[in-house]
């Protein structure tokens, strides 16, 4: 792997994306055993550095840390010095002053970790940069899609809700448009940043003309702090406009996936009938997850 | 000491624009001969000004010193050194300090330490809210009586409408010009970053152009219902561009300037999180700056002003949108405006019209080359090429996006009052 750092999917080739979807497929089979740990990176230590709350992600890094029998260590916002007024510069410093191999971090300041690899010896991945990126949650959607489908070329993929505040849209648009898919958007103007065609992906203006040519339906979580910027009147009003239900589901392909990063709210952008449908794959993408993240440290470390 | 200056080409818009030669004496321009070959008077100093450009001395319409208040970023003798090093001769200090300039006791303070600095001149600008708190008038008066040639809230804007009209009336009876900071602070709310592709890709929220337009369009229609002389700091897009062009076509007393970044820089330069692209308002697209050069060559913009800001790394060195607003531009500020010289966008004369007698216009004040005027002269060498580098600033700050680019001219000789207070090595 060229890469040193995994800091977003704009600076992964296509051959890079495939080659780390691959080396996942041989990891997952790892957390199937019995005994759920191989020795590839003993001795090897990986700090899990989040500014910013995280169950998901933070547990799906240490399991992949642990299964590969890397030594990890988290800490968080709330218990490093950060409170105590230290810079995210210092703390890193003297982070890298223990000589860890890879520094696993989660900000809310969006370029903190390209910041960050600019001045550490250590490899650096991206948990999650404020609304920037998120590539091993864009990874492990296309794992998980290309899993179900056997490709991603030439699928459509929508993904509808808050697009400007979400670092896994920005992730899984410019992923799956490397890997050939169609990327389509749909929701409230008020939440579709500006110029993002840009980077590959359509607007469309209804959510209910999209559906039918979707492959995959990827819901974003929405935030009940949005309403304080005016971005929406209120949940129900997003629920009826945008929310994914049985009713509008029926015009979907039969064989379309629904997706969502999590965590989700029930009853606003997705009904339980539909998360905890036939079509939903939520939980697969989290199981996926640990394998992405195994095969993501194991391959910075010079893995093949 | 009097001073010969032989040689250059002598630019002083309106009045003078040709080689000839400058004598300076007790402190005051004594007379422009071109003739030339007279003998010099004994004990005068003769500088050669052959292929310079001879100018008055350039005025920066927009600083910030941090004194009182943050003297690790720039004093006011620091950046009054910078200023003659960057070939200005007098500079405006913005009132946002600790304590903010809105009161003698502080107008008074910043000129004593200007006077020892014993530099470039300083002009404070005094706050048009006690506390920039847009809560009240300060006392006009008694602060242009202390020495403010202006008033301005800058880097707060004024978001009451009827504060800023009521501050447009008032300073119309002081002949005080109103410096507007214009910025629609819920439009500009948590935004770090011009709002547009660039901001959308790199995840960071976005700042529109109508923050700024909107207010500036205010800020238009105050002064035409108030008569009052309202300046637009720091013009960043190509509708505020538009509104002055109108505006002044009506014949509103508006003056404006824009900054060195906004005519040279676009927000691709952003594209690498570098801190030192980030200020406010935030740099625009490639058809703002256009628009802006447009602007400067036809006149709708009237100065070109650095808005020199200086921030240490404590401010710099952290996560983008923690970062601190603003970069130093008085050491490159002659140079990048001197590119669109060599770029052809304005002649030589125009770059002397929007960087000295452009300002003086907007202060109010007679200024130039003429006999009997204070000898504030910038001898400027258009062609002399040098690499800035940050590490030989003189000013205490190193917040700048143009380290290790390459520049074509820079001023040679900066004379304040017919005393040098920077001069060139002749390399």
């Amino acid at each position: 792997m060229r890469n040193k750092h995994i800091l977003d999917m704009a600076s992964l080739s296509p051959a890079e994306i495939k080659q780390i979807l691959d080396t996942a497929v041989r990891m997952k089979e790892i957390s199937r055993r019995a005994i759920k740990k191989v020795p590839t990176l003993r001795g090897k230590t990986v700090v899990h550095f989040f500014y910013e709350p995280s169950t998901r992600t933070k547990s799906s890094f240490d399991i992949a840390a642990k299964r590969l029998s890397a030594d990890s260590m988290s800490f968080s916002r709330a218990t490093s010095s950060v409170v105590k007024g230290e810079t995210l510069l210092d703390t890193v410093y003297n982070i890298e002053a223990m000589q860890p191999d890879i520094i696993v971090i989660r900000h809310s300041s969006a370029g903190a970790p390209h910041m960050l690899a600019k001045m550490c010896r250590a490899h650096v991945i991206n948990a999650g940069d404020g609304m920037h990126a998120h590539p091993t949650q864009a990874l492990l959607d296309m794992m998980t899609v290309r899993e179900k489908k056997g490709r991603l070329n030439g699928l459509n993929l929508l993904i509808v809700g808050d697009i400007a505040h979400s670092r896994v849209a920005r992730s899984n648009i410019v992923g799956f448009g490397k890997m050939g898919a169609k990327v389509m958007l749909a929701g409230p103007p008020t939440m579709m940043p500006m110029g993002i065609e840009a980077q590959g992906a359509t607007v469309v203006d209804r959510l209910d003309e999209a559906i039918p040519e979707a492959d995959i339906i990827m819901m974003l979580r929405i935030q009940k702090e949005r309403q304080k910027r005016f971005l929406m009147p209120s949940e129900r009003e997003y629920a009826n406009v945008y929310g994914l239900n049985l009713g509008r589901l029926k015009n979907a392909k039969r064989d379309v996936l629904i997706m969502h990063p999590g965590p989700i709210n029930r009853g606003v952008e997705i009904d339980p009938e539909v998360a905890d449908g036939p079509f939903s794959v939520i939980l697969e993408q989290v199981t996926n997850g640990v394998a992405v993240r195994m095969a993501l440290l194991y391959l910075v470390l010079g893995g093949k | 000491m009097d001073i010969l200056i032989r040689g250059g080409r002598v630019i002083d818009p309106g009045h003078c624009d040709g080689v000839a030669d400058l004598f300076i004496r007790d402190g005051k321009i004594a007379g422009l001969t071109h003739g030339g070959g007279d003998t010099p008077p004994a004990d005068c100093r003769v500088v050669d000004a052959t292929g310079m450009v001879v100018t008055p001395g350039l005025i920066d319409l927009h600083v910030h010193f941090r004194e009182p208040g943050h003297e690790y970023k720039e004093t006011i003798a620091t950046g009054c050194r910078a200023a003659a090093a960057g070939g200005f001769t007098a500079v405006c200090t913005m009132p946002n300090t600790h304590p903010v300039n809105d009161c003698a006791q502080v107008t008074e303070f910043i000129l004593a330490q200007a006077r020892v600095a014993q530099s470039a001149r300083v002009y404070p600008v005094a706050a048009v809210s006690p506390g920039l708190k847009g809560e009240g008038l300060t006392e006009f008066g008694e602060l242009k009586k202390c020495g403010a040639v202006a008033v301005s809230d800058d880097g707060r804007p004024v978001a009451s409408s009827l504060l800023m009209r009521r501050a447009l009336e008032y300073a119309r009876g002081f002949g005080l010009p109103v410096i507007s900071h214009c910025e629609d602070p819920d439009l500009s709310e948590g935004g770090a970053m011009n709002e547009g592709e660039m901001a959308t890709r790199l995840g960071l929220s976005g700042i529109p152009n109508a923050a700024e337009s909107v207010m500036a369009m205010r800020d238009l229609e105050l002064s035409a219902l108030t008569g009052g002389a309202v300046h637009i700091a720091h013009v960043s897009t190509a509708e505020t561009v538009r509104a002055i062009r109108r505006a002044k076509a009506r014949g509103v007393r508006v003056t404006a300037e824009t900054a060195p970044h906004y005519f040279t820089l676009t927000d691709e330069a952003v594209q690498d999180y570098d801190t030192n692209t980030k200020m406010y308002p935030p740099l625009r697209t490639r058809g703002d700056r256009d628009a802006i050069r447009e602007g400067l060559a036809d006149g709708t913009l009237d100065a070109i002003a650095s808005d020199h800001a200086p921030h240490s790394s404590i401010e710099k060195r952290v996560e983008f949108d923690q970062a601190a607003n603003g970069i130093i531009g008085l050491e490159t500020s002659l140079p990048l405006a001197l590119q669109m010289v060599h770029d052809g966008v304005i002649s030589m004369a125009r770059l002397v019209e929007l960087m000295a007698t452009g300002p003086a216009r907007v202060l109010g004040m007679q200024y130039g080359l003429q006999t009997g005027m204070a000898a504030d002269v910038t001898i400027i060498a258009p062609d002399r090429a040098f690499t800035i580098d940050v590490d030989r600033f003189v000013s205490l700050s190193r917040n700048c996006p143009f380290n290790g680019w390459e520049a074509k001219g820079r001023a040679l000789m900066t004379i304040v009052g017919g005393r040098v207070v920077h001069e060139l090595d002749r390399g």
